[in-house]
């Protein structure tokens, strides 16, 4: 066997170690990179948003120096610079669009779906995504609010309207910029896989292959906003039980296809509306809990591992979060308190990350050591742990992460 | 006025302002309702404070107030909200920095001043630097209070803060910064007098300074 594919077999089994629960021969390490490796190459977020072979080249260049136990694929989450432009796309501010050129991109929130709008969605998903989605989140698409309904296309003779109005003017600029933005996909593809197969070969397993959200953070992050979805928590509950139900078969189904096409069975799951604070208990436990736990026990009916990031803190949502198989899930804590988070996680999940992203863009080497000791020291514990940040190396130093990559290789070897 | 309280507090939103209609149309005066208002306010604080209630709430909170206001509009007499204002305790300039659109923390900062009986003026989110000091000239506020929760935040909190010491008038000012990710080093880079990684203790320095 080549020594690189003895090393993927080595991490692969080092890393499902820790999620079995198993001790493995270490403690695991990997990394949200973020924009790091483009910082790292001395390149800015703007050249590699927009030169997918820049891109390429600094991440493979920065795992191969870092060596994690897993590797990362960024195009699907920060690539895709020329498929926004095609786009016009609202939702987000990017480098050279809004955001200077050495910044990461931000999520600019917006009300795609009013209040009044929830039947609409229920009704008929696909039929409100395309004429009331779409072209509210992409200026490109704005015409599409014009579009006559496509579920009243039957037979030929309820369709001649519908057919004739994608010939008018209006929707011809429209569809331009959907092929554009199409074409720019299947460029971000083709890089994605050749960046899948190269890191394959250097050795490194893939870290996901596919996302998805619990439903109330869908709704709330992407069609109503913070504010509107916290009111309709009073004033439509119903409305907004009715659509998480709708949106949770979207978010198992997407996830698992793309688990599959890219035959990579983990995948990632930002936590955004449910984190203490967000919500009390009673509110937790009927929107946002019941979808989340169906959608982790659907996905581990796949064979799938969910990798739950679990931003902001968590304590008191852990009760919660034990009640699925044990050994299949891995939870990612920013900043949830990591040793209550292990006591309560050692007989059910792999918890994984902690090393705050403060410290490691502001502290020194040895702050960094330290913390990675105790978090060593008491969440590796007969193994389920790993070592990670406790979000993005977005703003990490480089020392700092060299830091934390030498100490969890070195200190972290179980006897 | 105990129903409408217990209403506001208790978030039924319909029932708060049918009674806040009902008592206009009887003749109630508004100074009164917007008593009953924030009598509610400050138990949602104080169950905000103490983990009975949390953001949704808080939002919710904002928004029965807001649409309260508009209700009591048409109701309020010529003259008596210059009344209501030489009342006020101090004049507080509100808003989130340039490069930042986080508002929940300070819709709620913003709340809870007024509940205190400040004159707040809330110019939002993503505020450019010139507009903080273009609207210190206009309103002549005793405080400014900024909010931010991005790191990037701090560089426009001090450029706003450089801006009202070339303007001559940042001893005559006082700068309060707050969210969730501030302490110590901001507010020293800022250049600010005081910081608040929560809404209660930003008003009891305002409160504070204003010798209350
Ligand atoms: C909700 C949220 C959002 C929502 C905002 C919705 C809205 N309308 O506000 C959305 C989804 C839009 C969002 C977007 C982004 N967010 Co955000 N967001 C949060 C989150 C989860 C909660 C913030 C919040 O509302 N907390 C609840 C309120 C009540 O708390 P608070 O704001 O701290 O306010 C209290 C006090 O601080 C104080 N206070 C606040 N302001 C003021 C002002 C004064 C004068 C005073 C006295 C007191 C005071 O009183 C309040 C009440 O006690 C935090 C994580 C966290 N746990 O804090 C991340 C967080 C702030 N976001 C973050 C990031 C990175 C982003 C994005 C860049 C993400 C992206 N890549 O797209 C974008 C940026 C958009 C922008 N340009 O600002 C980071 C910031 C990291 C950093 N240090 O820079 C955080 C910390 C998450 C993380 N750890 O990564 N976000």
């Amino acid at each position: 066997m080549s020594s690189s594919a003895q090393l993927l077999q080595e991490r692969e089994k080092r890393f499902n170690d820790a999620v079995a629960l198993n001790k493995p021969d270490r403690v695991p390490i990997a990394s949200v990179w973020d924009f790091f490796p483009a910082r790292f190459k001395g390149h800015t977020v703007k050249e590699v948003m927009y030169d997918p072979q820049l891109m390429f080249n600094d991440w493979v260049e920065c795992l191969q120096h870092f060596q994690p136990d897993m590797g990362e694929n960024p195009y699907g989450l920060r690539g895709f610079a020329r498929v926004l432009d095609a786009l016009d796309y609202m939702h987000l501010k990017w480098a050279g669009h809004g955001m200077d050129d050495h910044q990461g991109y931000q999520f600019v929130e917006l009300e795609p779906m009013k209040a009044n709008e929830y039947d609409h969605f229920i009704f008929d998903p696909s039929d409100f995504m395309i004429r009331r989605f779409w072209p509210r989140v992409n200026k490109a698409l704005a015409a599409f609010e014009n579009l006559p309904p496509i579920n009243q296309i039957i037979p030929y003779y309820w369709g001649l309207y519908s057919g004739a109005f994608l010939l008018s003017p209006e929707m011809e600029a429209a569809r331009g910029a959907l092929m554009e933005a199409a074409k720019a996909s299947a460029e971000v593809l083709k890089w994605a896989g050749a960046l899948g197969a190269k890191l394959k070969d250097l050795g490194f397993p893939a870290s996901s292959g596919g996302f998805a959200q619990v439903p109330f953070d869908t709704l709330g992050d992407l069609f109503r906003g913070t504010k509107g979805v916290m009111m309709d928590l009073f004033r439509r509950p119903d409305k907004v039980m009715a659509a998480c139900e709708k949106l949770l078969p979207i978010m198992i189904d997407s996830a698992v296809a793309s688990a599959k096409r890219t035959g990579v069975m983990r995948v990632f799951i930002p936590l955004h509306k449910g984190l203490d604070g967000f919500m009390s208990d009673q509110q937790f436990h009927r929107f946002y809990w019941p979808h989340m736990k169906e959608l982790l026990n659907a996905l581990i009916r796949e064979g799938i591992t969910p990798w739950v990031l679990a931003e902001g803190s968590c304590n008191t949502r852990l009760e919660a979060f034990r009640d699925v198989p044990p050994g299949k899930v891995i939870y990612h804590f920013e900043a949830t308190d990591m040793f209550k988070a292990k006591e309560m996680m050692r007989d059910r999940c792999c918890i994984r990350g902690n090393v705050p992203a403060t410290l490691l863009s502001v502290g020194s080497p040895e702050d960094v050591k330290a913390y990675c000791k105790k978090l060593i020291d008491v969440c590796g514990e007969g193994g389920g742990y790993i070592m990670d940040a406790s979000t993005t190396l977005a703003d990490a130093k480089i020392e700092n992460v060299q830091a934390m990559y030498d100490f969890t290789r070195e200190y972290g070897v179980y006897k | 006025m105990e129903d409408l309280v217990k209403a506001v507090a208790e978030m039924m939103e319909d029932e708060a302002l049918d009674l806040t209609r009902k008592l206009l149309e009887q003749g109630e005066s508004p100074a009164k309702i917007l008593d009953a208002y924030k009598e509610a306010l400050v138990i949602i604080g104080k169950r905000f404070e103490e983990g009975v209630y949390f953001v949704p709430e808080l939002i919710m909170a904002g928004e029965m107030m807001k649409t309260a206001s508009e209700l009591m509009k048409p109701y309020m007499a010529k003259g008596s909200s210059a009344a209501v204002q030489a009342g006020k305790k101090g004049k507080f300039l509100l808003g989130t920095v340039a490069g930042d659109i986080h508002d929940i923390g300070k819709d709620m900062v913003g709340m809870l001043l007024d509940i205190n009986g400040f004159e707040v003026k809330d110019l939002g989110v993503d505020v450019p630097v010139q507009k903080f000091l273009d609207e210190y000239s206009a309103f002549q506020p005793d405080i400014v209070g900024m909010s931010g929760l991005l790191t990037l935040a701090y560089d426009s909190m001090k450029r706003v803060v450089d801006g009202l010491k070339t303007m001559g008038v940042r001893d005559k000012v006082k700068v309060i910064i707050g969210g969730g990710q501030v302490d110590e080093h901001a507010c020293k880079f800022v250049g600010a007098d005081a910081w608040a990684t929560d809404a209660v203790s930003g008003v009891k320095y305002s409160l504070q300074w204003m010798g209350c």
